[in-house]
């Protein structure tokens, strides 16, 4: 379990994330969902320690993360960001083989090898794993970037924002292998989402943010319902049942 | 691209440059110990040949961990103000101590090395448009300032002559007692394979460091230190070798792609062989005379960054 402890970031005078208590669960996903600038990042960014907090405390399985070794921190958590690095010529096969480097510092054996092979082979990638990171499609390269951190297998795994630039199919397939990674290896999953249906559809758990705090924060289920949307997002949602999928319809409202 | 090709290339060529000059010296010339010709091939042919392999690898190597480090394919020695900081540093050695030492002149130079190519990269923190051929148009024009305030002091102190001569690249003055701080590329180079796979997780970016646990700011610097001291005594030596920081590695990733434990020695080696080449080229155009090796870099090297620069368009 993650444990945030009061924990807030100033950028200036402002407060970005303000006093924020959260639990998240293991073998869970949950979903950080809320409008822009309430602070989702930020509270993803602290968490996995990318940047430090102002106030407050996380732990990790009850280990206070800024007293953990950036080493063994980054066997237990790993994050992915957005982000637009691509102009590093890299092979599929050896940027996932990085996700070995907490371990080997670079030097692999056997059982690191055998951990790539198996990430590249979950995220369906063998048969690419010699083309460089920079000719793939976007949807590609961001399964190129979650066989890395299966390979880095840590417990915990934060996204930030994965579903960015992405078409409808690659987002469906990213969601679909989150889910798998939940499922069948008992990764706990943390996600910042735009969209509030995949938040809806795929996600255990919900934590919405707004103006830096947690205003809400529980099963999907209590989230996903036009009282608690109202709150969030200001506006009015009607709710859809389909497919056993609850479906915000947000366009028109 | 080879290695095994390249290692090839670099024999024929080093062996061919032993024996191109003025003064000439077959093969079999060298069995008298004592003839003139072994002493100039020992005194100046050698060393020239070491200087210009320990120089081309080494300013290779620099702009390779640079455009790793900054995330830019287009940044290196020459595009990021690197070169003229040692410059300036060079003037400020002079200027402090009359007759500088050769070790004092390199300690300034270093320390303004470093010190120029760290300022380049807290500008580079604080661009938002992080195009990537703004940021070595950004490094040019840092580096001119440089320049000028090194131009303006050292007429000031009627030291242009002086300075101008470590503006031009020369391989013409090496000889023995005169080329050893290059030796320095070699350590370096042993330090970068180590610390390879560590640069190329750094040249995924400061997020991406942390999250594999790197320590980033300590690899940067490493890095940053390594840079400036192959600058320095490349410079001090040799003189200003343009564009080959930039051209090698960008020929070599091309090819290899950007895992530095794979490429380091293809960088290394392709840099030596590119020097190498120029550094004939220019012996040998104008016979008996020299062209300098900053002016046949200069020109055969901004040719290919011009096709560099077009065919960016095409892949990336």
């Amino acid at each position: 379990m993650i444990q945030v402890r009061e924990l807030s970031k100033f950028y200036g005078k402002k407060a970005v994330v303000e006093k924020v208590n959260v639990n998240i669960h293991r073998g869970k996903i949950t979903s950080f969902i809320g409008p822009n600038g309430a602070g989702k990042s930020t509270l993803l960014s602290m968490v996995s320690r990318l940047i430090d907090a102002d106030t407050g405390e996380v732990l990790v399985d009850d280990h206070l993360v800024n007293k953990m070794k950036s080493n063994e921190f980054s066997k237990r958590v790993s994050i992915l960001k957005q982000s637009n690095f691509m102009n590093v010529r890299l092979t599929i096969r050896e940027l996932v083989s990085f996700g070995r480097f907490p371990y080997s510092r670079g030097k692999l054996n056997a059982e690191d090898l055998r951990i790539i092979e198996q990430a590249m082979e979950y995220m369906d990638l063998m048969d690419m794993q010699n083309d460089y990171m920079d000719e793939l499609s976007g949807g590609q390269r961001q399964r190129a970037f979650i066989a890395m951190v299966i390979a880095q297998d840590t417990d915990y795994i934060l996204l930030d924002e994965p579903l960015n630039n992405l078409d409808m199919k690659h987002s469906v397939q990213i969601m679909k292998i989150l889910r798998r990674l939940v499922d069948d290896l008992g990764k706990t999953v943390i996600i910042v989402l735009h969209d509030i249906n995949f938040a809806s559809v795929y996600s255990d758990r919900i934590v919405a943010l707004k103006d830096g705090q947690v205003i809400k924060d529980g099963p999907t289920n209590d989230i996903i319902n036009s009282d608690a949307l109202k709150e969030i997002y200001d506006m009015d949602i009607p709710i859809k049942q389909m497919n056993n999928c609850r479906i915000c319809v947000y366009f028109n409202s | 691209m080879k290695k095994r090709y390249l290692f090839i290339a670099l024999l024929i060529l080093s062996f061919l440059s032993l024996f191109v000059g003025v003064s000439s010296i077959k093969p079999l010339d060298l069995l008298d110990f004592k003839s003139e010709e072994t002493e100039i091939f020992l005194i100046s042919r050698v060393p020239r040949l070491v200087a210009i392999l320990l120089a081309g690898a080494g300013m290779s190597i620099a702009g390779l961990i640079m455009q790793q480090l900054s995330r830019n394919k287009f940044v290196s020695p020459t595009t990021a103000g690197t070169l003229d900081a040692t410059r300036l540093g060079i003037l400020v050695s002079m200027l402090l101590f009359t007759n500088a030492s050769t070790i004092e002149k390199m300690i300034v130079a270093f320390a303004f090395a470093l010190a120029g190519t760290l300022l380049f990269m807290q500008i580079l923190d604080r661009i938002k448009f992080k195009d990537a051929i703004f940021i070595p148009l950004v490094g040019l024009m840092f580096g001119n300032i440089l320049s000028s305030i090194t131009t303006f002091f050292a007429y000031k102190s009627n030291v242009i002559q002086n300075m101008s001569a470590w503006l031009q690249g020369d391989f013409s003055m090496i000889m023995k007692g005169r080329y050893e701080l290059l030796y320095i590329s070699i350590p370096v180079l042993i330090i970068t394979y180590l610390y390879a796979n560590r640069f190329t997780v750094a040249g995924m970016g400061e997020d991406f460091s942390r999250n594999l646990g790197l320590a980033y700011n300590r690899i940067v610097n490493i890095g940053l230190i390594l840079v400036a001291l192959v600058t320095t005594t490349v410079i001090l030596t040799v003189g200003m070798i343009p564009f080959l920081g930039l051209i090698i590695p960008n020929i070599v990733s091309i090819f290899h792609g950007d895992h530095l434990k794979k490429t380091l020695p293809h960088t290394a080696l392709l840099g030596a062989i590119f020097l190498l080449i120029c550094d004939i080229l220019g012996r040998v155009l104008i016979y008996p005379y020299e062209i300098s090796i900053s002016l046949m870099v200069g020109v055969i090297g901004s040719g290919i960054f011009l096709y560099l620069l077009f065919r960016r368009k095409a892949y990336a």
